[in-house]
């Protein structure tokens, strides 16, 4: 990659590089080699394949009511991959994702049941998923503690209160405002929550791609002391991806219970593990500092696909966990079996 | 005398015994020697599975695998026994070992071998080995009656009025005590975890160290699943299920650093001990159980707190910065 980066000298170069005998390109050429070695396109093949086996093995696969319902079982999800990308890209991970959901949930369900309008829900969702994060974030960076272990803990504590406050009973009766956001279409068949879904991709690409904070998240991903030392805010961003992170479980958390119409003590479970999946399959580092929000929603439709072929060739779900699972080892083990052992080790 | 008391694990026996002895005065049922046996024996699994995961995240690794391997070597150990009930115990428990060593191989040869992030490649073998147990029971439950009798009582039958289970647990401290102190591949742990590129130069094969650790961790999960499911007598795919999660929370409040290159066998044990003290006080005070999860994700939070302070200042400042202080030094962890 260095030397694309670097072209020699030619003979109509400008009079400036007589100083200077090369030229250094502000970013390298176009080379069709290196966008088909790019992860990105390594992903967009297997969609396409996991597309096109479903389509010719399954009849009722290119069934376009189907298809866009079967966008249901990953938008929560991907909702949360998203700013999830954000922090494994800056060296931080949230593991408590699944409760946050679950206490914003129930929080949903307590100022329902105490009379709260209908159209306050939404606020309360996002506000208790921002407070989680808030005090996931301050542990972090004020108590300089490793994002791992605090979210252990607060997965553990949000969980609890949850359980706390539902005890062995659930909410349900919830308004029709929600089940419409939940289980709504746009237009009679595009589901209200793929469209958000596919804004708030949008918005976080631009957010991360093309804006000086997004760049500065990746500064902050490859070397956090540097980036310090060069004038970043690390901790400010540290805790507002947190509190971003919690703030979008929440609006996961409102979605998932005007879809599903209840609140019980194990909704979500298990998410955290599926969230990272999906933010790790779709090429981002878990050691930071590299990854797109392309690649991850390319992985998430590719997840998608995949559990959505299952479920109409009527297999359990629980296969799909075992075919997550070899995804994720294959993708990260082949390219180093490819590439030939280390022999440093 | 003093020095005794600052350390973290004496710290740490302390607070449980003040626990104890608090709930004790609540409700004196709790401190009865029946109570307390019951809270060993309850407590025994946990802290097997915590001096393993100490061993692994010594290494600044992390095994998130543990609870779906336990499920699988119980399953499989599980079937084994109901399909040939003529099938010696001690086989079947050596077979349940060997599973739990194999997954646990698999684990290690993708992390030390390949070099790859041991919290991605546990998170993905995870799935696997759980979806894996319901390949293999056909999402059937394996319950009492169609396991044998001394498979299922085994666990629980006493030598010496101790309960097997406590025994076992006894051997493994033991063991894992002599690995990490006294072993050349317990040493070596500790130097890989502490500084990885120190430990390559002076010779430490790190790769087949990493495989055997997460061998090492996979085999305890493979006895556990055993003994798990023999005593709860029930096999069923959700077995376990989030236990991960304890398991290395055991070793968060026990003192062992997530970063790596410290931790003792005292701390994991007692930080086993202490959340089982938590869940088995929680009924007997008469606090509702829903409680026993937030109360949980509290004294992690608490515990790692604690230790951070304690572990402060880590570096000493040689030349004097002019700088702004807490900007200069503000991003460094």
């Amino acid at each position: 990659m260095n030397t694309s980066t670097v072209m020699s000298n030619s003979a109509d170069a400008p009079e400036t590089a007589t100083s200077s005998r090369y030229i250094i390109a502000d970013r390298p050429g176009f080379r069709l080699g290196a966008l088909l070695g790019r992860w990105e396109a390594l992903l967009a093949l297997l969609l396409v394949a996991a597309f096109a086996a479903n389509a010719i093995m399954l009849p009722h696969f290119l069934d376009l009511y189907n298809l866009a319902d079967g966008t249901f079982n990953f938008s929560e999800k991907a909702l949360i991959a998203l700013p999830m990308a954000l922090l494994i890209i800056c060296r931080e991970i949230d593991i408590s994702v699944s409760g946050i959901l679950a206490l914003s949930s129930v929080a949903i369900g307590l100022a329902h049941v105490n009379g709260v309008a209908p159209e306050l829900l939404l606020p309360i969702a996002l506000a208790t998923g921002t407070a989680c994060g808030w005090l996931n974030g301050i542990m972090v960076t004020h108590f300089r503690l490793p994002s791992i272990v605090v979210t252990i803990g607060t997965v553990s504590l949000f969980r609890g209160l949850a359980s706390v406050v539902l005890g062995d009973k659930a909410f349900t009766g919830y308004p029709q405002v929600m089940a419409d956001w939940g289980q709504g279409y746009f237009f009679g068949f595009i589901p209200r929550e793929f469209v958000i879904l596919l804004l708030f991709a949008g918005l976080f690409a631009f957010v991360l791609h093309a804006t000086t904070w997004g760049r500065r998240i990746y500064a902050i991903g490859n070397n956090p002391v540097a980036a310090r030392f060069s004038g970043i805010a690390v901790d400010r961003y540290r805790l507002v991806l947190f509190m971003l992170t919690g703030a979008m479980a929440g609006l996961a958390a409102y979605l998932l219970t005007g879809r599903i119409g209840s609140t019980r003590p194990n909704i979500a479970m298990g998410w955290e593990l599926e969230v990272i999946t999906m933010v790790i399959l779709g090429g981002v580092s878990i050691a930071g500092g590299a990854g797109t929000i392309g690649g991850v929603m390319l992985a998430v439709l590719t997840l998608g696909t995949v559990t959505y072929g299952l479920s109409l060739a009527n297999i359990p779900g629980i296969y799909m966990t075992i075919v997550v699972g070899i995804l994720l080892l294959a993708t990260i083990a082949l390219p180093r079996l490819l590439r030939g052992r280390r022999t440093a080790k | 005398m003093k020095a005794l008391l600052k350390m973290r694990e004496v710290q740490l026996a302390l607070c449980t015994a003040a626990l104890i002895i608090l709930v004790g005065t609540r409700a004196p049922v709790f401190v009865t020697g029946s109570s307390l046996s019951n809270l060993l024996t309850d407590s025994t699994l946990l802290i097997m599975l915590a001096l393993t995961q100490m061993l692994v995240i010594v290494t600044r690794g992390v095994d998130l695998s543990v609870a779906s391997s336990l499920a699988l070597a119980g399953m499989m150990s599980a079937l084994l026994a109901s399909r040939f009930p003529e099938l010696p115990l001690p086989l079947v428990m050596l077979a349940a070992v060997a599973i739990g060593l194999l997954l646990g191989l698999i684990n290690g040869y993708l992390i030390g071998y390949l070099d790859l992030a041991p919290i991605v490649v546990t998170l993905g073998t995870m799935s696997v080995y759980r979806g894996l147990v319901f390949v293999l029971s056909g999402g059937a439950w394996v319950s009492s009656h169609q396991m044998p009798p001394d498979f299922i009582a085994f666990p629980l039958a006493r030598l010496f009025g101790v309960t097997h289970l406590v025994w076992i647990a006894g051997l493994t401290v033991l063991a894992a005590w002599y690995v990490a102190k006294h072993s050349r591949f317990g040493r070596d742990l500790y130097a890989i975890g502490n500084e990885p590129f120190s430990a390559r130069y002076v010779g430490i094969p790190i790769a087949s160290r990493l495989m055997w650790t997460y061998g090492l961790s996979g085999a305890m999960a493979g006895l556990c699943g055993y003994l798990w499911v023999a005593r709860y007598a029930v096999a069923y795919t959700e077995i376990a299920y989030g236990f991960e999660f304890t398991v290395i929370a055991a070793c968060v409040i026990g003192g062992i650093s997530i970063a790596g290159g410290s931790g003792s066998v005292a701390g994991a044990v007692l930080g086993g001990l202490f959340l089982a003290v938590i869940g088995n006080a929680l009924p007997v005070v008469k606090v509702s159980p829903f409680w026993q999860s937030a109360l949980t994700g509290v004294v992690i939070l608490t515990a790692v707190l604690i230790n951070a302070r304690g572990g402060r200042p880590i570096g000493r400042q040689i030349l004097p910065l002019h700088l702004n202080k807490s900007n200069a030094t503000g991003s460094a962890a």
